[in-house]
């Protein structure tokens, strides 16, 4: 008894050993990110190790808002990021529904295209998109890039989705017909918001695709005024060495609510994630 | 009753039309115009008084006399591909594995440090990790220097050394996708098997094997086949992390070689030609380990 008590004691304790080694490795890099956010502009090549420098300044944070149109930029991403992700969540709670409930015809080549659109490489879309838009005059302008937004994490979604509704009982539809409802009524009152769990993550992945996407902006958003946070971003890294600590505060600042955001829903994320495949 | 179909006929297409106008417009038919392109001549010289000229870019794909050529970038790839699944499986399943033991306390607040790399934007990761990597003042030179009396790396300076720290990077961003995936599918499993396991005195490794692995697989397989689709397919973290390929273009996946044909040489048609030959792959590996698996069975 006392040796299985033992060999239960040291499997717990190397356990927690692993696990806070595994935590250490994710949040180090992150740490960086601050650490070098709150360096003095002079002492940015440093070989300190320290995560809080010394001489710690909150002075790139303020230089981005005064001196830089970094106030403009997080306004144009939230503006892009809050769209897509209304248009996202429409565009996959509806269309998942439909494959999770009706049969119809093409109902297996939908599904089964969703799933080849994610074996398109980026470049691919690119590149004829990019020609497009330049022919309708969207380049500089957001029409474009949201609506390609919407489409990027819309597969992945619908897919999602469509299991987290295979998930709940057709019964409920009926219960709810019978109450006379119809059917866009069951939908909306009675299924939407059991299925909120993969709700929640369809717009997590439809915010995040519009947030932190730089190569498609990159090529079609070239106004200064028009960029979004990442391009920013990207132009202080270029200028390495000078304006590092810029690129450390301007990446906290766009990390933030995408890590608050994440975490605050990692509990969702196990379950909407999932269920619909446990079943598929 | 005949109104009552039409009715959900109505119904159904005002539920999907939306979403495929918008995939028709965004995807389908970019990927047909992209399919002419790669028939054609087209590039910043010829933009738009280009002509078909046959299968000659395909032809250029897999024939051009360049460094690297396509067999060297695409043989990176698979090796690419191939270490970041192995250790964003293991790390991930194993991780899960020690998160769902009974006797383990913070459990949340575990997972949620963990799933950290998922969440930090892919852009920043790949900056980051490209300052860590720095000869001088980056991190990880430092911490191998200070820490370990070990000599300072010159990471992203030789095509091995800057490969090698691009999989660094990927393998840390990548696991918390498969932690996560795994430990739904570890809760789904019911207790009772492992102590009618105990009761029969099956070792750690036998239900490992016997019960865990088998009861894991249809969740893991599908996630799997993802992974290995946006892994073969990840252009940010190469592309930020080596900065465009350095050095001297040594350090390419084949989506990040189009991506510098196409966006930084306008070579339009060879880059469409190669987008294809690379969709092309990945469909045949999907379709095979699919049937092979029986992966999406039963999900129609």
């Amino acid at each position: 008894m006392t040796d299985a008590k033992k060999k239960t004691y040291i499997r717990v304790t190397a356990t927690y050993l692993v696990l806070v080694l595994f935590c250490l490795i994710a949040l180090y890099p992150v740490s960086q990110i601050l650490t070098v956010s709150l360096r003095p502009a002079d002492r940015l090549m440093s070989t300190s190790l320290e995560i809080i420098p010394k001489d710690a300044t909150l002075r790139n944070y303020t230089a981005l808002f005064t001196e830089r149109p970094f106030g403009l930029w997080l306004m144009n991403s939230t503006f892009v990021a809050f769209v897509v992700t209304l248009t996202g969540v429409a565009l996959a709670s509806t269309a998942g529904y439909a494959f999770s409930r009706f049969s119809f015809v093409g109902k297996k080549l939908g599904l089964l295209s969703l799933l080849v659109t994610q074996m398109f490489p980026a470049t691919m879309l690119l590149l004829p998109m990019y020609i497009m838009l330049v022919k309708l005059h969207l380049i500089n302008s957001y029409l474009g890039i949201m609506i390609m937004y919407s489409a990027t994490a819309l597969p992945f979604c619908v897919w999602q989705m469509k299991g987290y509704y295979d998930t709940i009982p057709t019964s409920l539809e009926e219960a709810g017909r019978i109450d006379g409802c119809n059917r866009f009524q069951t939908f909306y009152k009675i299924i939407l918001p059991l299925a909120s769990p993969a709700l929640v993550i369809t717009a997590l992945f439809s915010f995040m695709s519009a947030w932190t996407e730089y190569v498609v902006a990159a090529q079609i958003l070239q106004d200064t005024r028009m960029w979004t946070l990442p391009i920013g971003l990207k132009s202080f890294e270029s200028n390495m060495g000078s304006e590092w600590g810029l690129y450390g505060a301007a990446s906290m600042i766009v990390t933030i609510p995408v890590v608050v955001l994440f975490l605050s829903l990692s509990k969702w994320l196990v379950s909407g994630l999932t269920l619909g495949s446990v079943k598929g | 009753m005949t109104n009552q179909r039409l009715k959900t006929k109505a119904f159904v297409f005002f539920f999907v039309a939306p979403a495929f106008l918008v995939l028709i417009g965004v995807v389908f038919y970019p990927f047909i115009f992209n399919i002419i392109i790669s028939l054609s001549n087209m590039s910043l010289s010829h933009i738009r008084d280009w002509h078909f000229v046959g299968f000659r870019q395909y032809v250029k794909v897999f024939t051009e006399e360049s460094k690297p050529n396509f067999y060297d970038v695409f043989l990176k790839t698979i090796i690419w591909t191939v270490v970041n699944l192995i250790f964003h499986v293991v790390i991930g399943v194993f991780l899960a594995l020690l998160l769902n033991q009974k006797e383990i306390r913070g459990k949340a607040i575990f997972r949620t440090i963990l799933v950290l790399p998922w969440a930090v934007p892919q852009l920043i990761v790949a900056l980051t990790w490209r300052g860590m990597f720095n000869y001088e003042y980056g991190s990880i030179n430092l911490m191998l220097t200070q820490w370990f009396g070990l000599p300072a790396v010159q990471w992203l300076k030789s095509p091995v050394e800057t490969f090698i720290a691009v999989i660094i990077t990927n393998v840390w961003l990548g696991f918390p996708f498969m932690m996560i995936i795994a430990l739904g599918a570890l809760q789904s499993i019911p207790h009772e098997l492992y102590e009618a396991a105990d009761m029969d005195g099956a070792s750690w490794f036998h239900k490992l094997k016997n019960i865990t692995i088998p009861l894991i697989r249809p969740v893991m397989v599908p996630a799997i086949t993802l992974g290995t689709i946006w892994t073969f397919n990840n252009l940010n973290i190469v592309w930020l992390v080596s900065n465009a390929g350095e050095p001297s273009d040594q350090t390419h996946l084949l989506v990040s070689f189009v991506y510098k044909a196409a966006f930084n040489f306008y070579r339009y048609g060879y880059g469409a030609a190669l987008s294809m030959v690379i969709f092309f792959i990945l469909l045949v590996f999907s379709l095979t380990f699919m049937r092979r698996t029986k992966a999406t069975e039963g999900a129609y």
